[in-house]
């Protein structure tokens, strides 16, 4: 019983207590803020207190309710879900503040305060309980806990728009729950344990056809939460119509988990990376029409995340490679999208309440009245778009690197797909903010150009107008973040060398089986 | 492993029907197709347990061979109240749906008009109905001690429960009459 034993059950423990908490004081807004700050920072200390002590001992595991691994639940954090747990803790509590410093505080009806807090404490765990899962049924589990808050806050007020969006996503997560579950089901039948560990052995000896098939359904189950094309028709619609930070935390870390799950079960259960070829091929289309349809976004929001989806495919890229190289820059990648695309959302955010619209055809004029928020813009934008010498270049780069070292005709295609993705990500963004903040606001009746004409707008924007304030809370909040992408440039090395310790694990599982089974598996 | 042929077929036709349903367009019938497919998917996990056998767990009635597999009905437990949170949350989706289809967004000004009504007045109102409903319901036992011989419908019991306190004022008038 070491430290880090202890501390792996309070990451999903002190969120859910939180959670508890804050859904008994409904009417006592200071509390309910004080708890759940006080909650996620309390899980951002513990997530770097693990990275620690996970770096330096190797995987901490928790048998829970001292039932041993095949029977019982088991918990592992290795340096992959040490590093998840904490960039995610940070991101959640950044978008906290920020949406404390956005007015759901001030009591809007459309976002009402009593049920948010208790629904982002409970997506938090969930989001969590995903990382520290050490069996495919506590993932799912996991992912249940996170969608069924993802589903309250995405139709939190119950507008129309809302409604309608909510459907589209509730109904697409429900089809890939299943798949999921369906899937843990016969990799039951088909091997008798539901844990990771145990997996990893009795896997490999089944007859490949039988891999096949719980591979590919694993893959798919995850695909349409990761938002791989061509799952990922339902994300551009969905996403935007939240409230700004809600969004946020979405784009950043919902597909991400369903990437770490990719991640996860692809090296630990499917070692021989049977799933190379349609991994690269997705991959590319992933990237290039995503971006595609990010070029003709009128709306900031959607633009983002169509990007989005467009960026996914780098992270499939690495994981199609499978090289320890591939799998380090994967990683980083990650790390940098998550930060990044939160910090972006959050932006558009402050766009949102300064102009008092997202559309582009409508903004203008917004660097004399925003300036700091045309900074934080910017630096995201290039920061997305690969920049030397951003985190976004960096990751690109070792992920080209780690294509060119694979050296297929396949790869050098992905390659040229994602060095194509990167400058029309570059070109999208600054086209944005070059309307959106460099374009005088008297240009903006009548502004006519061919490059608006195949632009669409987002079909629920009725055209209003309405400008509030910014709270410097939420410039704080996103100023925070944006720092964080700044700091991963400037330590983009020692934080590649974990990257590349996670990988080197995840690369060779005996580890990973080693701690789960210190006696051998049985 | 061994399993049973009917589970196979039930399962494999919830999961037909089900997939068919949900690729309705109306929300209703994808809730309905939902909770077919969850089910499917419950004895899909089911059926993994293998051969059918005596009860797990309790001990010194069963040998360990003729004992059934209890993980898969652990995992199955898990899965139905997870199904079974979905499909409340799903329901709710439904009504508001509904609500807007129906009424559209002046379906929520409706409630506008309560929205300066003080914590007191409020209470007033619920105190005054609740009142109400005490006077029905003692006007019904004096009606059904009345006429017990010559009227033996059940239902005169059950009619002042369906009684929503809130905001029950439509139903009100007509239950009254017929308490009368």
């Amino acid at each position: 019983m070491n430290l880090a034993t202890v501390l792996v059950p309070l990451v999903v423990a002190i969120p859910l207590l939180g959670s508890a908490i804050t859904l008994a004081l409904g009417r006592r807004t200071v509390t309910q803020i004080s708890v759940g700050v006080a909650s996620l920072t309390a899980v951002a200390l513990i997530s770097a207190t693990l990275l620690v002590l996970v770096d330096q001992q190797g995987p901490a595991v928790v048998h829970v309710g001292g039932w041993q691994a095949p029977w019982g639940i088991v918990l592992v954090v290795d340096r992959l879900s040490a590093l998840m747990l904490l960039v995610s803790a940070v991101m959640l509590l950044g978008v906290l503040l920020f949406a404390v410093g956005q007015g759901i505080v001030d009591g809007d009806r459309e976002t009402p305060v009593s049920i948010f807090h208790p629904t982002y404490l409970v997506l938090a765990a969930g989001l969590f309980n995903a990382f520290i899962a050490g069996d495919l049924f506590n993932l799912y589990v996991g992912f249940e806990m996170l969608l069924s808050a993802s589903y309250v806050l995405l139709t939190l007020g119950g507008t129309g728009a809302r409604i309608r969006a909510g459907v589209t996503y509730i109904v697409v997560s429900l089809v890939s729950s299943i798949l999921f579950l369906s899937s843990i089901a016969l990799i039951y039948g088909a091997t008798g344990t539901v844990t990771l560990a145990l997996l990893a052995e009795r896997i490999p000896a089944l007859p490949g056809d039988v891999q096949g098939i719980l591979g590919l359904m694993l893959l798919l189950a995850f695909s349409v939460k990761a938002a791989v094309f061509p799952l990922s028709f339902w994300l551009p619609d969905s996403y935007p119509t939240a409230p700004a930070p809600v969004t946020a935390v979405f784009a950043g870390l919902l597909t991400k988990v369903g990437v770490y799950a990719i991640l996860r079960t692809q090296t630990l259960l499917f070692p021989s990376n049977p799933f190379q070829v349609p991994l690269l091929i997705v991959a590319a289309l992933t990237m290039l029409i995503g971006i595609l349809g990010a070029l003709a976004q009128a709306d900031i929001k959607r633009l983002l995340s169509f990007t989005l989806v467009s960026h996914i495919g780098y992270l499939i890229f690495g994981i199609a490679i499978g090289t320890p190289l591939a799998l380090a820059a994967t990683i980083f990648y990650v790390v940098h999208h998550i930060s990044v695309q939160t910090t972006l959302f959050l932006a558009a955010g402050l766009i949102e309440r300064v102009g008092g619209t997202t559309s582009l055809a409508r903004l203008g004029g917004m660097l004399k009245a925003a300036p700091v928020v045309a900074v934080l813009f910017f630096i995201g934008a290039m920061n997305l778009g690969g920049i030397p010498p951003f985190s976004g270049f960096l990751g690109k780069f070792a992920l080209f690197q780690a294509g060119a070292q694979l050296g297929t005709p396949l790869a050098w295609a992905v390659i040229g797909a994602g060095a194509a993705t990167s400058l029309l990500t570059l070109y999208a963004l600054a086209r944005a903010w070059n309307m959106a903040f460099w374009r005088p606001r008297r240009e903006v009746e009548n502004y006519d150009s061919p490059m608006l004409d195949r632009l669409t707008d987002d079909p629920h924007d009725d055209g209003t107008v309405v400008t509030k304030t910014v709270s410097p809370l939420m410039v704080g909040a996103t100023a925070g973040l944006l720092a964080l992408t700044i700091g991963l440039t400037v330590f983009a090395g020692p934080v590649f060398d974990f990257a590349a310790r996670a990988a080197a694990d995840i690369e060779a599982p005996s580890d990973y089986v080693d701690a789960v089974f210190p006696g051998g598996a049985p | 492993m061994s399993a049973s042929l009917t589970l196979v077929l039930i399962m494999a036709a919830l999961y037909a029907t089900g997939v068919y349903i949900m690729l309705e367009r109306s929300l209703t019938r994808v809730l309905i197709g939902f909770v077919l497919v969850g089910n499917a998917t419950n004895l899909l996990i089911f059926i993994m347990s293998g051969r059918p056998g005596s009860s797990p767990i309790i001990t010194g009635t069963a040998s360990d061979a003729d004992m059934v597999d209890p993980v898969p009905q652990i995992l199955m437990l898990t899965a139905i109240v997870i199904n079974f949170g979905i499909t409340a949350l799903i329901l709710a989706l439904v009504y508001r749906a509904w609500w807007l289809a129906q009424l559209g967004d002046e379906g929520d000004t409706l409630t506008d008009e309560h929205a300066t009504e003080t914590a007191s007045s409020a209470e007033q109102d619920f105190r005054s109905s609740t009142d109400d409903d005490a006077a029905v319901r003692a006007s019904l036992d004096a009606s059904d001690h009345d006429d017990a011989s010559d009227h033996d419908d059940p239902d005169d019991h059950e009619d002042p429960d369906d009684y929503d306190h809130d905001d029950g004022a439509p139903a009100r008038p007509g239950n009254t009459d017929a308490a009368r």
